[in-house]
C-alpha cells in the first residue's frame, strides 16, 4: 500500500511484516525511529508473536540477537556508527558462527569528533568483519531491502547489514510502497535454521578452532559471499517478481552504456547525482553512473563489465581511510585490476560528517574529471581556508589546541566577519 | 565426635555419621536425599574426557550444577557459556564434553545471549526450555558486568551461574575484580611493600545481585555440594532473573593441591571469607551458619598464593587484615549462632 | 519541481510543517519529499525544514539552496540567520507575524520579488484562536496554500486529519483555512 511516510516508519512497517521473533536494541541516532516503530507495533500486537528487549548497551543487543538466532528464532536489531564499534566483538562473532541476523544501520559518522550526521564511515568499519552490506538508495529500496535480507541471511547463514543513510532517508517523509503480507510471505519462508540450540538433538556451537582449521571456516565464510553474488540477483529478480519493482540486485547503472566518464557510488547520494548526470548530458558530456547496492560481498565481476569501457571513474564516497584515502575507491580498483587498457580511477571522499553533497558541487568535481584528472584523493568542497590556517598555526605553537575547536572557532570567526 | 542434627530446610534433614574423618558416605542417606550426582541416569550434560586440571573446583561446580538444572528441568536446557575456563576445558577442538545444547559466544555477553535464547523460547511457545548463563568470575564481575547488569535489571528469565576462582585462569592467574585482598596473582604479584592484591578494592557481585531485587541469589561451595544442587533445583523452580555465585577452588592459581579443592572451599566458609546466603528480592533469607569456625590462617597456609603472608613477622601482620573482613562477614551475614564458636 | 523552505526555532513545529505539507502534494497525487535539516533537539533553536514536489520522482537529496518559497515561522529569524538566502527572484515569501511588511523591514525583498509574492499572516494568532496554543504551522499551510496554489486548503486540510488525532485536527484546520480565507480577502499587496 502507497504511503506518504517517514522513511523509518516504512522500514519498520516492512521489518514488522517479515515476521522478526525478536527484536532487541539500544537506542541512538538516527536509528531511534525505527526500533520506536517496531516497539509499538509489538506492543499492539501489529507485529505478533514477538518479543521485545530495550537492551542497556549496543553490545548486548547484538549478543541478545545472537542468542535468539542461535536458539532458532528470527532476530533483528539496529545501531549505527559508535554503537556498531561498541557491539564489534559481537558482530565478528555472529558472522563467524554463522547466524542469520538482519541489521539496519543507520549510516552515520565515527567520532571523534562526535557527529550524528550521515556518512558511511560505521559500514565501511565494519565491512570486513564477515556480514553482508546492502546499500540502500532510496527509502523505497531501504524497506525492500529488509525483505531480501531476511531472505539472504536465512539461505546462506550469515547476518546481513542493510545500510540507509541517516537522517537523508530515516528521516525523509517521502512515497513508499508498504508490502502486502501475503506477498512477504509468499517471497521469505519462516526461519529454518541450519544449526539450532535445542534440548531434543543437543549440540556444542561456539568451540575453539586451532591451526588446523580456522583458514577452512574463513574460507567457507568467503565463499558463502561468493554464492551470495549469484543468489542477491536471483533473489531481487524474484522479487520484482512478486512486488512488482525492481530493488536490490549487486548494482544498477544509469546511462552508463556509452559513457566515457561513469561515476561510482553508494546510496543516497545516487539519487542527487542522476539529476547531475542528466543535466551533463544535456551539455552534451558522456558521463554515466553505476549505483552499488552490494558492497560486500563486492561485486568485482559486474563491476568490471560496467566500468571497463570507460575511459574515467570518479568514486564519490562519504568515507575516508585515514591514511590511505578512499576505501570505496580502493575496493572499485580491485575490479580493475590487471585489465588492460583500464579506465583511471578517481576517488572523492565527500559528504563527512554529513556535509550536504550538492549538484553542484557534483558538476564542478565530475567536469574537472573530464579534463583535469587528480591523482590520489580530492576532498569535495574542502574548506581550504581553515585548513592552511590550522596547519600554519600548528608549526608555530606547540600547544595549540584540539583541531576540531579550533576549526570550529576559525569557522565561526570567518562567519563573523563574512557578516560584517 | 558426635552425631549432629544439620537443619537446612524443612525438606532435608541429615544426619551425619561422623566416624573420625568429616565425611558423610551416601549410602546412609535414603535416596530421595541423595544427590543428583549420586544416580546413575544422571544426564551427565558435563561428561567425563574433558581437559579440566587435576582438582579443578569449577568441573567440580559445574558438573554437579548443570546435572540438577537438568534434573529440574527434564533436561529441557540451554547453556551459554563465557569465554573462559570451562568453556575451553569442555570444548577441546575437535570434542565436546557437553551433552545439552550450548553456545559460547564471547567473554562479556554470556547474560545477554542467555536473554536472547530465553527470548526464543519464549515465542517459540517452548516455555519448558529454560536457559543457564555460566561463566568464571573475570566474565562476570568485570567484562561481563554490563551485561549481567541488564539481564538482572530486566527480569529475564535466565540463571545465571559464576564459578568464582578469584582471578582470570585459563589466559595465566591474573587478577579479577573477585580476586581477595593479598592473593598473589600475575598482575598483583607478591613484591613490593605491599605484596599481593591491594586492600579496599574488590566487588561483591552476590550482594549487587541482590541489590537488584531479583527473584533469587544465592552463593554455594563445591564443599557443599548437596546445598549446591539444592540452591540449583530452587533457583530452576522460580522464573526470572537468578544469580548463584558459587565458590571453586583453583589448585593451579591458587598454589594449592589438587587433593585439597574441597577441603579448602570448606575452610574458606568455616573462617568466614565466603559467606553462604541465599536473598530473594532484595532480602536476604537465610544463611548458612558456620559449623566449626577457623581462624583465616588455616585457610590461607595451604595456598601459595598468600605464602607471602607468612614469610615474616611484619607479613603476618596483615593476616589480621584478612581475618578483619572475615569478622565483617561474619556479623553481616550472621554466620554464627547466638552462642558464638559451634 | 517547487521546492519550499520553512524556517522557524523548535517547538514551532517547522519539521511537521514540511512533513504536512508532502502529504497534502501527496493526495493530489503528486510527488513530495520533505526532511528537516538536522541538528540536537533543542527547542527555541533555529530549525530549518525542507518540502519538495514534483510531479515525477524527486531524486535529489540536497538540501534546498534555491526555494521558490520560503516560510518563516519566526520573524526573529531575519537578525539571526540570512533566511532569504537562494530565494529564487520569482520566489514567494510567507512570514508568521501581525505586523506589516514595513515593519519587518521586508519591503526591499518584497521590491524584489513578483507584486503578491511577499506576503505576512498572523498565524501565531489564528492559532492560538482556533487550537488554544501559538503553534503557527498549520494556518501557515492554509496561507501558503492560497498564496502559491501549490496545494489546495483541502489537500492541507486533509494531511492535517492524517497527522493529528480528530479534535486537534479539527482546531488546526480551522486555522489554517481562517489563514487561508484572511490570505484570499486581503487587499492587494503592494
Amino acid at each position: 500500500m502507497l504511503k506518504q511516510i517517514e522513511g523509518s516508519r516504512a522500514m519498520a512497517e516492512t521489518i514488522g511484516l517479515c515476521r522478526p521473533e525478536v527484536i532487541c536494541a539500544y537506542p541512538i541516532t538516527p536509528q531511534t525511529h525505527i526500533v520506536e516503530g517496531l516497539g509499538e507495533m509489538v506492543r499492539t500486537g501489529e507485529i505478533a508473536k514477538c518479543e521485545f528487549i530495550n537492551v542497556e548497551s549496543e553490545f548486548a543487543a547484538l549478543s541478545v540477537a545472537i542468542g535468539a538466532s542461535a536458539a532458532g528464532a528470527r532476530a533483528y536489531t539496529a545501531t549505527a556508527s559508535q554503537g556498531l564499534l561498541f557491539m564489534a566483538e559481537a558482530v565478528y562473532n555472529a558472522s563467524g558462527l554463522g547466524l542469520p541476523i538482519v541489521m539496519t544501520l543507520g549510516n552515520r559518522a565515527i567520532g571523534a569528533p562526535i557527529n550524528i550526521w550521515n556518512d558511511h564511515s560505521d559500514a565501511m568499519a565494519m565491512c570486513d568483519s564477515g556480514w553482508m552490506q546492502l546499500f540502500a538508495e532510496t527509502n523505497q529500496e531501504a524497506a525492500d531491502l529488509h525483505i531480501q535480507a531476511f531472505r539472504l541471511a536465512e539461505e546462506l547463514s550469515m547476518p546481513v547489514m542493510v545500510c540507509v543513510d541517516g537522517f537523508i532517508l530515516t528521516h525523509a517523509v517521502e512515497q513508499v510502497d508498504i508490502p502486502e503480507q501475503a506477498d512477504v510471505d509468499a517471497y521469505l519462508p519462516p526461519y529454518e535454521p541450519v544449526q539450532v540450540l535445542d534440548p531434543q538433538a543437543p549440540i556444542s556451537i561456539g568451540a575453539m578452532v586451532g591451526p588446523d582449521a580456522f583458514t577452512e571456516v574463513r574460507y567457507l565464510q568467503h565463499y558463502k559471499q561468493t554464492l551470495a553474488l549469484r543468489l542477491i540477483p536471483e533473489f531481487a529478480a524474484e522479487f520484482k517478481k512478486q512486488f512488482g519493482r525492481d530493488s536490490g540486485g549487486l548494482l544498477r547503472t544509469y546511462r552508463a552504456e556509452d559513457a566515457e566518464l561513469i561515476v561510482v557510488a553508494m546510496g543516497s547520494v545516487n539519487g542527487t547525482i542522476k539529476d547531475t548526470i542528466d543535466a551533463m548530458r544535456a551539455d552534451g558530456l558522456s558521463v554515466g553512473l553505476v549505483t552499488l547496492v552490494s558492497f560486500r560481498p563486492f561485486p568485482i565481476a559486474a563491476l568490471r563489465e560496467t566500468l571497463v569501457r570507460a575511459r574515467n571513474v570518479v568514486v564519490i564516497e562519504k568515507s575516508l581511510a585515514v591514511g590511505m584515502g578512499g576505501p570505496l575507491a580502493n575496493n572499485v580498483d580491485l575490479a580493475l585490476r590487471n585489465v588492460a587498457g583500464a579506465p583511471q580511477v578517481h576517488s572523492v571522499i565527500a559528504g563527512l560528517g554529513g556535509r550536504p553533497i550538492t549538484s553542484a558541487s557534483l558538476h564542478r568535481v565530475l567536469r574537472r574529471a573530464f579534463v583535469q584528472p587528480w591523482e590520489g584523493s580530492h576532498f569535495l568542497d574542502l574548506n581550504e581556508e581553515i585548513v592552511a590556517k590550522e596547519l600554519h598555526y600548528v608549526r608555530k605553537v606547540r600547544r595549540s589546541g584540539p583541531t576540531a575547536e579550533n576549526l570550529l572557532r576559525r569557522l565561526s570567526q570567518a562567519a563573523e566577519r563574512a557578516a560584517e | 565426635m558426635n552425631d549432629r542434627t544439620i537443619t537446612m530446610d524443612a525438606t532435608q534433614k541429615l544426619h551425619f555419621y561422623q566416624k573420625g574423618t568429616f565425611t558423610v558416605g551416601n549410602r546412609l542417606v535414603s535416596e530421595q536425599q541423595r544427590a543428583v550426582q549420586a544416580s546413575t541416569d544422571r544426564s551427565n550434560a558435563l561428561t567425563c574426557g574433558h581437559r579440566a586440571c587435576q582438582g579443578c573446583g569449577e568441573a567440580l561446580g559445574a558438573r554437579f550444577a548443570i546435572d540438577a538444572a537438568m534434573r529440574a528441568t527434564d533436561n529441557n536446557l540451554i547453556a551459554v557459556n563465557a569465554t573462559g575456563c570451562l568453556e575451553v576445558f569442555t570444548t577441546p577442538y575437535p570434542e565436546t564434553s557437553w551433552q545439552t545444547p550450548w553456545l559460547h559466544s564471547l567473554f562479556g555477553n554470556a547474560a545477554a545471549v542467555a536473554t536472547g535464547v530465553a527470548a526464543a523460547m519464549r515465542v517459540k511457545g517452548r516455555t519448558d526450555v529454560r536457559a543457564i548463563a555460566q561463566g568464571g568470575d573475570g566474565g562476570t564481575t568485570d567484562i561481563g558486568f554490563g551485561c549481567l547488569s541488564g539481564m538482572f535489571e530486566r527480569n529475564d528469565d535466565v540463571l545465571y551461574i559464576c564459578y568464582d576462582n578469584e582471578a582470570y585462569m585459563n589466559t595465566g592467574v591474573q587478577r579479577s575484580s573477585a580476586t581477595p585482598p593479598a592473593a598473589r596473582t600475575a598482575t598483583t604479584p607478591a613484591m613490593g611493600p605491599e605484596p599481593g592484591n591491594v586492600f579496599g578494592t574488590g566487588k561483591s557481585v552476590p550482594k549487587i545481585a541482590v541489590a537488584h531485587g531479583i527473584p533469587y541469589v544465592a552463593t554455594a561451595t563445591v564443599a557443599d555440594l548437596h546445598d549446591l544442587e539444592r540452591k540449583v533445583t530452587k533457583a530452576m523452580g522460580i522464573h526470572g532473573a537468578r544469580y548463584l555465585h558459587i565458590h571453586v577452588p583453583c589448585p593451579l592459581g591458587w598454589g594449592s593441591l589438587s587433593h585439597d579443592t574441597i577441603r579448602l572451599a570448606r575452610l574458606a566458609v568455616e573462617c568466614g571469607l565466603f559467606p553462604l546466603f541465599e536473598a530473594e528480592h532484595g532480602a536476604i533469607t537465610g544463611s548458612q551458619k558456620i559449623r566449626r569456625r577457623v581462624p583465616v590462617e588455616d585457610y590461607l597456609k595451604p595456598q601459595r598464593r598468600f605464602a607471602h603472608l607468612f614469610a615474616s613477622e611484619e607479613s603476618k601482620k596483615r593476616i589480621g587484615l584478612v581475618q578483619a573482613i572475615a569478622d565483617r562477614n561474619i556479623a553481616e551475614y550472621h554466620l554464627l549462632d547466638q552462642e558464638g564458636d559451634a | 519541481m517547487f521546492q519550499v523552505r520553512i524556517h522557524g526555532r523548535g517547538g514551532q513545529g517547522v519539521v511537521t510543517a514540511a512533513e504536512v505539507l508532502s502529504v497534502a502534494a501527496y493526495l493530489e497525487g503528486k510527488h513530495a519529499q520533505a526532511f528537516p535539516s538536522f541538528g540536537s533537539e533543542r527547542m527555541g533553536a533555529p530549525v530549518v525544514s525542507f518540502c519538495r514536489i514534483d510531479d515525477k520522482e524527486i531524486r535529489l537529496r540536497e538540501p534546498i539552496l534555491e526555494p521558490d518559497a520560503l516560510i518563516v515561522q519566526d520573524p526573529t529569524l531575519f537578525k539571526a540567520i540570512d533566511v532569504c538566502q537562494g530565494l529564487k527572484p520569482t520566489g514567494y515569501l510567507l512570514v508568521n507575524s501581525n505586523r506589516s511588511l514595513a515593519e519587518l523591514h521586508l519591503d526591499a525583498i518584497a521590491g524584489q520579488l513578483p507584486k503578491g509574492h511577499v506576503l505576512t499572516v498572523p498565524a501565531s494568532e489564528l492559532a492560538l484562536k482556533h487550537v488554544g496554543r501559538p503553534l503557527p504551522n498549520a494556518a501557515l499551510l492554509g496561507a501558503f496554500a492560497h498564496l502559491t496554489g501549490i496545494v489546495q486548503l483541502k489537500s492541507v486540510a486533509a494531511a492535517i486529519s492524517e497527522a493529528f488525532s480528530e479534535k486537534i485536527a479539527r482546531a488546526n484546520i480551522a486555522a489554517a483555512t481562517a489563514a487561508y480565507d484572511a490570505v484570499a480577502n486581503a487587499p492587494a499587496a503592494a
